[in-house]
């Protein structure tokens, strides 16, 4: 039904910018010079039906089902939703929909079928109802927009406008984004904070989100506090950042410095590929060589070496954080004006010298942007500790043991089934909240130091 | 001058450009030393790079070949007829005829052990066969089947003869079975066309990539239906003709720091805003690529802007002074000519869709399914989230066809990135 009406839609868009352009050909056919050509008459025409329509489908479409649903939820009869959480009426909901699709597990009870042949009745009236509304208003707008076509109507500024307006929705898209991201992840935290006191997620040391599904299940009761989550997340960062610094700024110096032409058109682009590898493909690397690997050489020295060490995970984020660091301060070391190098060689420096004394100490500003936007990564790269890291937090800063991060948290807290009601699922918003704020206040500080600092010789 | 002749040996000196000396020669060995420092680090990453890559290879390439056996099969009317298809004994078909080619296997007590060196799913290969030919009944047919995973491990090396028999998933007598069918000549290796036309599976000897290439495409095709023309639009506006004002500004913010937001964080979004507000299907391809195509837009604005910039102003001059309005300029004469690098642009932010992972978890592309998506709103796995899920499975032939599904994305990536320089190297044009 949605492609019949995104069909209805096209042919009428199309038939108005024949109908439009016919009609202004017809104009300057008498004689007349229309103030537009023929094609804008079209054109506007075409995008003055398809806009509107086009947003009322998709409108609809995005309507359909909650209001449906709700209304299909009101109109059973009254008592059979008293006592029920909200966990349970989704679960009568998703009972109907199973019935309307005619998979039915027993006898469902009476009001049920009647729900279900309601819930079909609905969406097919809805649907029907929908093809009539897009067919009738571009009707109407083709008819209003037909009569405009005149020698005098402006037709290339009014189409423009619209392309203008099309173009101004396109980049506020990138700030609804933004808005969303935040109101989502606000609107979630804020209701787990009336579940969780904010002090204790806060400032408590235990993470043990495993709390009863069932009134009568036994379990824990759980305990909320981030204070372990961030710390492993800590420690991993740590561990990816003291391998990727010192690799990459090396790396960098040699290519900026000392590096023929030749090696460097070689090596850059083959670091490229570290930086272009899925991170899904680095988890499963460090879950199959790189852990073995660390624990095998545990074993020969005699220490104990957890299965998910943090050193596995945090090794290979390190590695994939080498050609984000190693470019960054390439750039920032080319960013330095030739006169410093030049006055430090004539000075008869060595070329190692002055990369070190002059060159690298000029470039700190960029090169510290770049390592604080490649911290703000490891905090947020998800797949390698998803796969590589374990799952129980811990107060340890000993990278041979296994520490869980926020974003594993975030992941294993929303896998499956999720119910929106309870702190469980709740709280990997309230820490992917933590999460966008921690990695936004980096990359800001970062972005303000490489700005400033170019500022300095500009 | 016999100040200079005598410098070598009184008193403090100063150094000399020309001469060598001790201390010249310290300063140059700290510069070798940071030179071989730095050659250390390159070499560093490449052998990481080097590992992962033959890792990848050497457990990978096996899955691209998988161990069949070919049986003369006696479709016996007793166990198979034609009235009760698609339903029949074809496991028993299959067993009685495995049984008849080795002597040593007892009918009763064996037959078990005997079904086992078939694949789960072989009886379904042959019921396929039958039921698309039902005169097949009672006839001898020859019929090409997949071995189980413990078998095709054996078949490809990766079982030590050498174990003791407690610690291997095949024991001798099951080895000498196998042998027997490989030197009666019916065990073949053929390229494993399964690992893409089949569909994700428990048994690690059909499981395929069908499903997630089949999502991964619906994927890529709803992030690069929605992230193109809004992209463009959005850098056309910002390039072009939006006022230096606070709300263009702040645009622009926004568009930085999207591209630095966790990939995590957008999955929380669809999470919370397409699956629970709006009530989009859990699963769906097209969720996870509307997920995707707020990730790709960042990228193809950027990439847009700067090929539009590229465009020399006298283009535009040209066009306004033969009377273009602003439009006709931007969507006549500059964007055209900036396609390349903005088609260039979009095929790396595609790339870099292809490969997330994260948010498609969140939005529920890991769920087990044995079919194919046949639109964006059916449940359906992604080629990295498969690869995920493989790699969580415990038997050995998953890991195998991780391996072999990393190398089946990184080959995706590396043509896509290859069209992405040829675009670059053939279209580019330098003004």
């Amino acid at each position: 039904m949605t492609l019949l009406a995104f069909m209805i839609l096209a042919a009428l868009a199309v038939s108005g910018f024949l109908l439009n352009r016919s009609a202004a050909l017809a104009i300057q056919a008498g004689g007349t010079r229309t103030h537009s050509l023929a094609y804008f008459h079209g054109l506007y025409a075409l995008l003055s039906v398809l806009v509107p329509v086009f947003v009322v489908i998709c409108v609809y479409l995005v309507l359909k089902t909650p209001v449906i649903n709700g209304m299909v939820i009101g109109g059973l009869p009254d008592g059979v939703l008293d006592d029920m959480s909200a966990g349970q009426v989704d679960l009568v909901l998703a009972t109907i929909q199973s019935i309307t699709r005619g998979q039915t597990f027993g006898t469902p009870p009476d009001w049920q079928l009647a729900a279900a042949e309601r819930l079909t009745s609905l969406y097919a009236g809805a649907d029907l109802l929908m093809v009539v509304v897009v067919a009738a208003l571009s009707a109407v707008i083709l008819f209003f927009v037909r009569r405009q076509v005149a020698a005098e109507f402006r037709a290339r500024q009014a189409a423009e406008r619209i392309v203008h307006g099309l173009m101004v929705a396109c980049s506020l898209v990138a700030i609804l984004t933004t808005v969303g991201i935040v109101f989502a992840l606000v609107y979630e935290a804020y209701r787990f904070f009336e579940m969780v006191p904010v002090m204790d997620f806060l400032f408590g040391t235990r993470w043990e989100p495993q709390i009863p599904i069932r009134a009568d299940q036994v379990a824990a009761v759980g305990a909320f506090g981030w204070l372990p989550v961030i710390l492993g997340t800590v420690v991993i960062g740590t561990v990816a950042m003291l391998i990727a610094t010192p690799i990459g700024l090396l790396t960098a110096i040699y290519l900026n410095e000392f590096a023929p032409k030749s090696v460097r058109a070689v090596v850059k682009p083959v670091l490229e590929i570290l930086s272009g590898v899925p991170t899904v493909v680095y988890g499963f690397f460090a879950i199959l060589v790189v852990a073995p690997a660390l624990r095998g050489t545990g074993a020969d020295l005699g220490i104990a070496v957890s299965s998910n060490t943090a050193l596995a995970a945090g090794g290979v984020m390190g590695i994939m954080l080498i050609p984000f660091i190693s470019s960054f301060a390439d750039d920032a070391l080319t960013a330095v004006p030739r006169s410093l190098r030049d006055g430090s060689l004539a000075l008869g420096a060595t070329r190692g010298e002055t990369m070190l004394k002059v060159l690298f100490p000029a470039a700190i500003p960029g090169i510290v942007g770049g390592i604080l936007l490649a911290v703000s990564r490891a905090i947020g790269e998800t797949m390698i500790v998803v796969m590589a890291a374990g799952l129980i937090a811990r107060m340890t800063i000993n990278p041979l043991d296994s520490v869980t991060t926020v974003t594993v948290q975030i992941v294993t807290l929303l896998i499956g089934d999720t119910a929106f009601d309870n702190p469980k699922t709740l709280a990997a918003f309230a820490l992917g909240l933590m999460l966008f704020i921690l990695t936004l206040g980096i990359n800001i500080l970062a972005l303000r130091i490489v700005r400033k600092y170019r500022e300095i010789y500009d | 001058m016999a100040d200079i002749t005598n410098s070598g040996t009184g008193g403090p000196r100063k150094s000399s450009l020309t001469e060598s000396s001790a201390k010249i020669a310290k300063r140059k060995r700290a510069d070798l030393i940071l030179q071989g420092f730095g050659i250390g680090a390159i070499l560093t990453a490449f052998t990481v790079l080097f590992i992962l890559v033959a890792s990848l290879v050497s457990t990978g390439y096996t899955a691209f070949v998988q161990t069949h056996v070919t049986l003369q099969v006696f479709v016996d009317p007793a166990e198979v007829a034609e009235e009760r298809l698609p339903r029949g004994g074809f496991q028993e078909v299959l067993t009685a005829s495995l049984l008849s080619n080795l002597p040593d296997a007892d009918p009763e007590s064996d037959a078990r052990a005997v079904r086992n060196i078939l694949s789960n799913g072989a009886q379904f290969y042959l019921r396929d066969r039958i039921v698309a030919n039902p005169s097949l009944i009672g006839q001898t047919i020859s019929i090409t089947v997949p071995v189980s995973d413990p078998f095709d491990q054996l078949n490809k090396g990766n079982v030590d003869r050498a174990t003791p028999e407690a610690q291997r998933r095949v024991n001798d007598r099951e080895i000498g079975w196998f042998d027997a069918l490989d030197t009666a000549g019916m065990i073949a290796t053929p390229l494993n066309w399964g690992l893409i036309t089949n569909a994700d599976s428990r048994f690690p000897e059909l499981a395929g990539l069908r499903g997630a290439l089949v999502g991964t495409f619906w994927a890529l095709l709803t992030c690069f239906l929605i992230s193109f023309p809004i992209g463009i639009g959005a850098a056309i506006y910002l390039e072009e003709f939006a006022p230096k004002n606070k709300l263009s500004d702040f645009i622009e913010v926004n568009i930085n720091n999207l591209a630095a937001v966790p990939s995590v964080v957008f999955g929380l979004l669809a999470l919370a805003v397409f699956l629970n507000w709006f009530g989009l299907p859990r699963s769906a391809p097209f969720v996870g690529g509307l997920t995707l195509a707020l990730m790709t837009m960042p990228t193809i604005i950027i990439a847009t802007r700067a090929a539009l910039k590229a465009v020399p102003p006298s283009i535009r001059e040209a066009a306004l002074g033969v009377g273009a309005s602003k439009q006709q300029v931007v969507f006549g004469h500059v964007l055209p000519l900036a396609m390349p690098g903005i088609l260039t642009g979009t095929i790396i932010g595609l790339a870099q869709a292809l490969g997330e992972t994260a948010p498609l978890l969140l939005i529920g592309m890991n769920a087990f399914i044995t079919s194919a998506a046949s639109s964006p709103f059916d449940a359906s796995t992604a080629l990295p989230t498969q690869i995920f899920i493989w790699a969580d499975s415990p038997e050995r032939g998953f890991v195998s066809r991780t391996s072999a599904a990393i190398l089946v994305l990184l080959g995706f990536l590396v043509l896509m990135n290859g069209m992405a320089i040829y675009l670059r190297n053939k279209f580019e044009r330098r003004w």
